[in-house]
């Protein structure tokens, strides 16, 4: 007997693909937190149609002793859960695809003597167990047994999820998840597989997160203490992440009428002293437009999560894109300060966000954090957090009398003063105003001063924008060039290529962009933009403020993220075709 | 002069509302009222949106949020949440309040926030120099609505005594006597309370003046039971008459009792604290 290809894998790629409510989400959870336990790095990625019930959606689960973050073509492991699983995702599987399912599933799209299929009825073996929600255990069995996982692990899992239940619940998933391994073992003996992946060394804490809940966790560690919303997809896991720990944190939260009211609540709330957050994705943030253009007149902080999904209009709601850059920086009328950050790496997607709020309460401006469905629902473990150099920086004061909101200052920024903290009154007007927030027709002096005042606050803020990272050698001779959530996809890409010669650079901050940024292009011979869009947002928004124009450009609307493979191949080909 | 010495008075300053307008009346007898409930400056927060009435903020010694248009009511009841202490008053036209703001007029009436929204209902878009607003009658005519208004008039009251507000109420900007009692009983009232206050526009609504609502407004009897949500839809239903006075009271939890930030401690939020020792133990 041969050895399955498998074997000699480094990192293997398990996709579960069958209709929502089948029990992907069971079996990815129980999978991902087990293999996590036993110690391996795992990465999991969805992608899923916009629907309650039925579609066909898909989770692929990274599993490596090294660092795996990004989404690859290439499956290992398949896993069927109906009839239309296949044909879905047809272009990925392979002659080296192990593929193990019910036979229903698979025979008719694939035939059994060219491709690698192990048959198994887990909903007969599971309707022998007692019922045929059990299949989903078995499932799980088998493959932490083709890892060689100890089956304490599994059970431990098993008694803790169904804790609250009966114990014949518990010992039926025990029996189900048992035989599951027990499967597994007759799969590696007629398949000759031997998965040689070796678990990491533990050597440090770890955390299993998703992207959705290290934005709120961020918010968290920032002192946010208010968040108003309405639910958008893929957004929405930042509020129920908030929601859930509100108790706890002393967080308001509150679900708005619609966006309009959850920015200008979100603003009131700000006004009066809280740290205040709304999420939404690019839909939603229009309607904000002009609560935005409200933040930078009346100078209140407010952070804004947009979690990013292809439009326009309704588009696709549940898939992933980088379109809404230039939205986020020309929503809302008139002139005033903003910042946009966009983290490439869950861990970064914590400091990033808990920043934010010391942005913007620091400047008093609206802080934008760009994600999109790709990183919210990513989920991988990261090590745990260092919170040495997190702190909470407040900016109010104790108004005394005769206090001015928007007093002139040198570098334009006023200390902000709240109402019922102090002696003094705190008027805020989104019409003109001048110092002490009282409308004015001033023309020729105030309202020039008021412009110019609220602009000083930009060249503030440029002085502490967060630097791009610069990945790999720093005498490059192709600079690949990207922001936000392409990042683990860029630099596995360039692992694989390993050529010296290319280094990536991952911006975390799109706007104002870091001073150094032309310093960095103008060193490499050959420039290779990276985007998640159509028209190149982010290369465009580089030549707006550098004057450099970015001839290169990979880019992906489908709606799917970037994978490994597809970026290898492109950037060595753009690569090649320069020489 | 009694008004020299009221606290919330501003002085010589320039007013950008008409001679005649009802919103002076409704401005002196609001500062009246304040000083009467014993509020300081410095306690109250005025929230108000884009429109005439919407300047009353400015002509009054307070902290004000003068926001969008439209969108008083969003930024007044999180105030409120993020610092009880304040007395917070979203005052605004019948354009911002009814139409622009209309959704949050609907859904701020089911949150049930400690404030009070006065509403300068003058039936006719000032600033913007007369279109019809959401209160216009029938048959008005306007640079816009050349052959007249068509839609049905937007009835504030009935809204919101069928939402089952917490507390409505109407006045009429003519009789300042009856309006102070009206407001005394707003901004005391616990949970949202709604003010309508009739108001002729001198300018623009040649329709509606002093002399029109003069004849058409008139007083709920004593016997009128504010309890009575029927009753209280039926008098609010009226269209040829205008009944002024509280119309309906309903005694119900506030937004902030039902939420549970402010069952541990009624401490604002500015003055909590973020405890990180307790963040890494319980995520890390």
């Amino acid at each position: 007997m041969s050895k399955h290809t498998i074997s000699d894998k480094s990192d293997i790629s398990i996709v579960l693909c069958g209709a929502a409510g089948q029990g992907i989400q069971t079996v990815e959870q129980f999978l991902t937190h087990i293999l996590h336990e036993a110690g391996y790095y795992v990465a999991a990625l969805k992608e899923y149609m916009s629907r309650v019930r039925g579609g066909t959606n898909s989770t692929e689960i990274r599993i490596s002793s090294d660092k795996v973050k990004a989404y690859v073509d290439r499956i290992d492991i398949f896993i069927p859960f109906n009839k239309t699983a296949i044909s879905r995702q047809r272009k990925r599987i392979t002659k080296d695809t192990l593929i193990i399912g019910e036979p229903e599933n698979i025979l008719h799209e694939l035939d059994a003597k060219e491709y690698n299929i192990v048959e198994i009825s887990w909903t007969k073996i599971a309707e022998e167990i007692g019922h045929r929600i059990y299949s989903n255990t078995i499932a799980a069995g088998v493959i932490t047994k083709l890892f060689n996982i100890d089956d304490k692990l599994g059970k431990k899992y098993l008694r803790d999820r169904f804790a609250n239940k009966s114990d014949e619940i518990v010992k039926k998933n025990i029996e189900a998840f048992l035989k599951g391994n027990e499967i597994a073992n007759e799969i590696a003996k007629s398949k000759g597989i031997e998965i040689k992946i070796k678990p990491k060394k533990k050597t440090e804490k770890e955390i299993m997160v998703n992207g959705a809940d290290i934005v709120g966790m961020g918010a968290i560690a920032g002192g946010c203490n208010f968040i108003c919303s309405y639910p958008m997809s893929p957004s929405t896991g930042v509020l129920n992440f908030l929601a859930k720990h509100s108790a706890d944190f002393d967080i308001l939260v509150e679900q708005a009428e619609d966006e309009i009211a959850a920015i200008n609540a979100g603003l009131g709330a700000a006004y009066a002293g809280a740290r205040a957050m709304v999420t939404t994705s690019g839909g939603g943030f229009a309607l904000m437009s002009e609560g935005i253009s409200l933040s930078g007149m009346i100078e209140t902080p407010i952070v804004i999560h947009i979690a990013q999904r292809p439009g326009p209009a309704t588009g696709l709601p549940t898939r992933t894109e980088q379109g809404d850059l230039e939205l986020a920086l020309y929503s809302g009328h008139g002139d005033f300060p903003r910042i946009i950050l966009a983290p490439g790496k869950l861990k970064d997607a914590f400091y990033i966000t808990q920043e934010a709020f010391n942005l913007a309460e620091k400047f008093q401006v609206p802080v934008i954090i760009l994600t999109d469905q790709f990183f919210v629902d990513l989920y991988y473990n990261i090590p745990s957090l260092d919170l040495s150099n997190v702190s909470i920086d407040k900016h109010i004061i104790k108004t005394e009398e005769g206090y001015q909101r928007y007093k002139l200052t040198k570098n334009g920024i006023s200390p902000r003063g709240i109402p019922g903290f102090g002696d003094g009154l705190v008027r805020a007007d989104s019409d003109e105003h001048d110092e002490d927030g009282f409308i004015t027709e001033d023309l020729d002096n105030t309202r020039v001063k008021m412009v110019e005042k609220r602009l000083k606050k930009l060249e503030e803020v440029k002085k502490s924008v967060i630097p791009p990272d610069l990945i790999g050698g720093k005498d490059y001779e192709t600079l690949v060039i990207g922001w936000g959530s392409t990042c683990n996809a860029i630099t596995e890409a360039l692992t694989s290529l390993g050529d010296k010669s290319i280094s990536f650079l991952h911006f975390k901050q799109v706007y104002p962009l870091h001073e150094k940024t032309k310093e960095y292009l103008e060193k490499a011979k050959n420039l290779i933009i990276v985007e998640n869009n159509v028209t190149s947002q982010f290369g465009k928004l580089i030549k707006l403020y550098t004057g450099l124009e970015i001839e290169n450009k990979i880019l992906k609307f489908t709606g799917m993220p970037f994978s490994v493979e597809e970026l290898t191949e492109k950037i060595k080909k753009a690569v090649e075709d320069k020489k | 002069m009694s008004k020299k010495t009221n606290r919330f008075d501003m002085g010589d300053i320039d007013i950008s509302w008409c001679p005649g307008c009802g919103d002076y009346q409704i401005l002196t007898t609001l500062q009246e009222t304040l000083v009467e409930l014993d509020i300081q400056p410095k306690d109250l927060v005025m929230v108000s949106g884009i429109g005439q009435a919407a300047k009353i903020p400015q002509y009054l010694k307070c902290n004000y949020f003068n926001g969008l248009h439209g969108r008083s009511l969003p930024p007044a009841w999180a105030i409120k949440a993020a610092n009880p202490n304040l007395v917070v008053i979203a005052e605004s036209g019948d354009g911002c309040s009814y139409g622009e703001g209309g959704n949050h007029f609907i859904h701020t009436v089911r949150r049930n926030p400690d404030i009070t929204n006065i509403v300068h209902n003058n039936m006719i878009y000032g600033l913007t120099k007369g279109q019809a607003s959401p209160t216009s009658r029938i048959g008005m005519k306007t640079g816009v609505q050349v052959e007249g208004v068509i839609l049905d008039p937007f009835n504030p009251l009935t809204i919101a005594i069928g939402l089952d507000a917490s507390f409505v109420a109407r006045t009429y900007a003519g009789d300042t006597k009856h309006m102070k009692e009206m407001m005394k009983q707003a901004i005391q009232h616990k949970g949202y309370a709604l003010l309508d206050i009739l108001q002729p526009c001198v300018s623009f609504n040649k329709l509606n003046t002093y002399q029109w609502f003069k004849e058409r407004v008139y007083y709920l009897e004593e016997s009128h039971d504010p309890t009575d949500r029927f009753e209280a839809l039926r008098r609010a239903s009226e269209v040829e008459k205008f009944p002024l006075g509280i119309f309906y009271v309903k005694d119900k939890p506030t937004f902030l009792e039902k939420h549970d930030l402010y069952q541990k401690s009624s401490e604002p939020l500015y003055i909590r604290e973020r405890d990180l020792k307790k963040f890494a133990k319980k995520f890390l």
